[in-house]
């Protein structure tokens, strides 16, 4: 038994290293930082500049507001775009599926760097071809990053470019897993297809789907390289500043630690709060 | 009959009437790329619409070499992405091992703080990870600070755990009859048998330090270190840079990913789908 025991550890003693050297730590650690002054040395145990500071500092509740409004709009409406997506992926009638699937997938394998660049370019006001585009068609020109809500539906958009098709290719997943007979069993009875997918297809697919709200959830309270790339930190102003970018802000560019780990935790306290909040709502009905 | 195959005629060109533009749009930017990475820099900023791509993809290429030491930055890309991949391989499918082949104490526990943390958001940790490793170590600018902290990953051990468990014992139990050691039996016995799911997550493990920005961003300022996203981020925003290079950048950062893709996109699914569900 003592063998079988020291065996397994032999096996997992280096992820546990890493795991303890660049995780545990780090969580106690920064936890500890977030009650501390560190502007100035030496550093002291100050709640107030930290926590304190939180409550009332406008920049972060800006950038809090700026995260939730992102999050209320981008993930439910990339969700639904994704499971509407999957299941005319998923449809026998489809040519061409590789190629299709290849369409939606690809931003995923483009880096948030490459894919900021050819947004700046693409959605610039004078030059871009996103409003040459739609100036042919007779749609008014749009100041893509100087008005404020135009900046944050750019953000949006890129985000769901972006990760639409992973989504979808998650649900698709889900749906391929559906066994054919109880659609069979279902049209005999003559249920029409939209039924069917209301009431058979979707309460399937919830595990699924929840499995891409809360990682959607948690990549929307981390936004970070969209507002600092595509929209130039956060601008116009800081109308698209988010959680993500006033920690970058406030630690690395100001180096105050303690204040930027009172953020994280922030961030973290919320994106496992509103993760819970969803597996509470998604439970199974009993 | 008839009206049936009529009616799948009429679903079948609604679907494709949907799909069809829709993909076009979302293969737009990635088009968009490649045709920005070959026009002169006049024609980017130009009133026309140029939707097609020109000639000038080796000239932007210079103007981003003058701009960046981007071939370097590359080459520093591909080393870190290589042995970042190899180790974290190895790391997470020897902790999938233990926890998918041992019943030991404490199992339950180990399992249970890596589900955990899948929940956790990278920036928790960020601030520390920073202050340790370019204060307290004296480590920015370094192989060991651009591979090592982003090691830890949850995800993989799940992942070659669920592969190993799924291995018949007997095979194993027959091994160690034999005398063979344990380490022997896990690098010459499980791991083979895991190729598919190495592959998978391989790729995945490959593109996320390939396309990693934000800890190399953190990490790494020296031009001689960067890797190659950290550069490209570094020109984007500024005014006097050439566009035509960034594009160029962008696309070579883009096109090999894509033909990994294109090849191994079966492989590829397995690592996404297996990665999030379960």
């Amino acid at each position: 038994m003592r063998a079988r025991t020291r065996t397994a550890y032999g096996f997992l003693t280096p992820y546990l290293v890493i795991f303890a050297a660049f995780w545990v730590w780090p969580i106690i650690y920064s936890f500890w930082l977030s009650f501390l002054q560190t502007r100035g040395l030496p550093w002291r145990f100050n709640p107030g500049a930290t926590w304190g500071r939180l409550i009332v500092d406008p920049a972060f509740a800006n950038a809090l507001k700026n995260t939730l409004l992102i999050l209320a709009i981008q993930v439910p409406v990339m969700i639904t775009l994704a499971t509407i997506l999957a299941v005319l992926l998923n449809s026998p009638l489809l040519k061409a599926r590789g190629l299709m699937r290849f369409a939606f997938f690809a931003p995923v394998v483009v880096g948030e760097v490459a894919y900021a660049a050819v947004f700046r370019l693409m959605f610039n006001a004078e030059f871009g071809v996103v409003n040459k585009i739609a100036g042919g068609v007779g749609l008014p020109a749009v100041e893509w990053f100087s008005n404020p809500t135009a900046a944050m539906a750019l953000i949006i958009i890129a985000i769901t470019w972006r990760w639409v098709g992973y989504n979808a290719i998650l649900i698709l997943s889900g749906l391929q897993s559906i066994p054919a007979d109880v659609y069979e069993a279902a049209t005999l009875d003559r249920v029409s297809k939209f039924k069917q997918f209301i009431f058979i297809t979707l309460p399937l697919l919830r595990p699924v789907i929840l499995v891409c709200l809360v990682l959607s959830i948690i990549g929307t309270m981390q936004l970070f390289v969209e507002p600092f790339l595509i929209t130039n930190r956060g601008g116009p102003g800081s109308a698209t500043e988010t959680l993500g970018l006033f920690l970058y802000r406030q630690g690395f560019t100001v180096l105050n630690f303690g204040y930027a780990s009172a953020v994280a935790y922030t961030i973290a306290a919320l994106a496992v709060l509103i993760s819970l909040v969803n597996f509470w709502l998604a439970r199974e009905p009993k | 009959m008839k009206s049936r195959s009529a009616a799948r005629l009429t679903n079948a060109i609604v679907l494709h009437a949907i799909l069809v533009p829709l993909a076009i749009v979302w293969l737009f930017p990635i088009w968009m790329m490649f045709v920005f990475s070959t026009m002169p820099e006049n024609a980017i900023f130009s009133p026309n619409v140029v939707l097609f791509p020109s000639d000038q993809f080796w000239v932007n290429f210079q103007l981003l070499e003058a701009d960046t030491n981007f071939t370097r930055t590359v080459f520093v890309s591909v080393v870190v992405a290589l042995v970042y991949t190899f180790l974290s391989v190895m790391l997470t499918s020897m902790a999938g091992w233990a926890l998918a082949r041992y019943r030991f104490f404490g199992k339950r526990i180990v399992l249970g703080i890596i589900l955990g943390t899948l929940t956790l958001p990278f920036f928790v940790v960020i601030i520390p990870q920073f202050i340790m490793v370019a204060r307290d170590f004296g480590l920015a600018n370094t192989w060991f600070a651009l591979i090592v902290p982003p090691l830890f990953n949850s995800l993989g051990v799940l992942f070659m755990r669920q592969s190993f468990s799924m291995m018949p014992g007997d095979l194993f139990d027959a091994a160690r009859v034999e005398g063979v050691k344990e380490w022997r039996i896990f690098l010459f016995v499980a791991l083979p048998m895991a190729r598919p799911t190495l592959a998978a997550l391989c790729i995945i493990l490959f593109l996320f330090s390939w396309n990693n920005y934000l800890w190399p961003l953190l990490i790494s300022n020296q031009p001689d270190m960067m890797t190659a996203p950290v550069a490209l981020g570094t020109l984007i925003g500024f005014t006097r840079v050439s566009w035509g290079g960034i594009m160029t950048g962008a696309v070579v950062l883009t096109v090999p990913m894509l033909i990994v893709f294109v090849v191994l996109q079966r492989h590829f699914m397995a690592g996404i789908t297996a990665g999030a569900i379960k």
